[in-house]
């Protein structure tokens, strides 16, 4: 491992510590809280959308939320490891078969959906 | 004037803040750096110290080399620099300087040895425009256009951009934020870009533009001891000894 490769590697543990990423991937539906800073005063802002694609770097990995704001689509990439992010939670897990779903920028309502993905395996016993 | 640190630009990375901001960094490796020669008013007309850093090995040194090292009775390294530094600030031979030579948050200069190019023309060497598409040009496109006048002054003038070599010279970057400092690894993270390829020699000085900042270890931030306040009494002292010695 190089230095800075090295040196990634530590950011990232501490950066972690008491924090969780949970499993998400393109096509599921997340809420990402947000640290708002207004003047002094700091709150949390849940931006809730699809996430559309998934970049894996390390430190410098990302990852891009799209939404429809009053009819208009806004998109926003955050950084994953980002100190600003309170919580992610996964909504709605959904079915693609691409890794970055930039196809859904030309559409809207009912050509913009997602089907759900179900886990359709046999529950074990005992749980 | 204190002295500088020798490193090595490792790459670049980015630094998260409490407030969850990122910011750019470099990442400086400093190995080992030690004194290893001295300049005195009295015998050089000047003060400054000659630093070493990263271990060579004895047969890819010449004779002349080993009989410096030797008469320092420090390890051969393989670059050494000179840093010019006030009286005050001369540090014996065989001291060895730590990353906490600089606090975070100080101003910093990285000097460094630009990447080499090669032989460009005169719009990736000095940014002009080239000429037109269309329009009669033929042939021409990114070519210089005149280099002057006519009969009067019936030359070029010296300076005239012109296409040539371009990277490999010094460069120094002036008055980088030092973002993080890891004493553990030896690594100095600078805000921003740094001059020169990866693993490449770069040197650190505090910047010349801006007043010395508070809180950095005065002469030097030594190994030997943790403490910054220590070095600060005992190098002096040290340095005197270390003169009457010559």
């Amino acid at each position: 491992m190089n230095v800075v490769e090295k040196f990634e590697h530590e950011q990232i543990a501490k950066l972690m510590e008491g924090k969780e990423i949970p499993v998400f991937a393109p096509g599921d539906t997340v809420r990402v809280a947000v640290r708002v800073v207004e003047g002094t005063r700091e709150r949390i802002q849940n931006y809730e959308g699809v996430c559309i694609a998934r970049k894996n770097r390390g430190l410098n990995s990302s990852f891009t939320v799209r939404k429809l704001s009053y009819g208009e689509g806004v998109e926003q990439v955050f950084p994953l490891y980002s100190q600003r992010i309170a919580s992610i939670t996964v909504v709605r897990r959904g079915d693609v078969r691409r890794a970055k779903l930039y196809y859904l920028r030309g559409r809207t309502g009912k050509a913009a959906r997602i089907a759900e993905k179900r886990d359709e395996r046999p529950k074990k016993a005992g749980k | 004037m204190r002295t500088g640190l020798i490193a090595r630009k490792m790459g670049m990375s980015r630094v998260f803040t409490e407030d969850g901001a990122h910011i750019p960094v470099t990442v400086l490796k400093v190995d080992d750096n030690q004194v290893v020669a001295q300049r005195t008013t009295d015998k050089d007309g000047y003060t400054a110290i000659q630093v070493g850093t990263t271990d060579a090995k004895v047969k890819h040194l010449t004779k002349a080399q080993r009989g410096h090292f030797a008469k320092a009775g420090v390890a051969p390294r393989r670059k050494l620099v000179e840093f010019r530094v006030s009286d005050d600030a001369l540090l014996p031979v065989g001291a060895e300087l730590s990353v906490n030579h600089f606090v975070v948050g100080q101003k910093v200069d990285v000097t460094g040895t630009s990447k080499g190019l090669g032989f460009t023309g005169v719009m990736a060497r000095h940014n002009f425009g080239g000429m037109r598409a269309s329009h009669g040009v033929s042939v021409s496109h990114r070519a210089h256009g005149s280099t002057g006048n006519n009969q009067d002054p019936g030359r070029v003038f010296k300076g005239k951009k012109m296409a040539g070599h371009k990277g490999d010279k010094q460069i120094t970057t002036q008055s980088l934020e030092v973002a993080a400092i890891d004493a553990e690894n030896g690594l100095i993270l600078v805000r921003g870009c740094v001059p020169g390829s990866k693993e490449g020699y770069v040197l650190i000085n505090d910047a010349v533009k801006l007043k010395l900042h508070e809180g950095v270890p005065y002469p030097a931030g030594l190994v030997e001891s943790a403490d910054a306040a220590a070095p600060a009494a005992e190098a002096p002292a040290e340095a005197d000894a270390a003169e009457e010695g010559n």
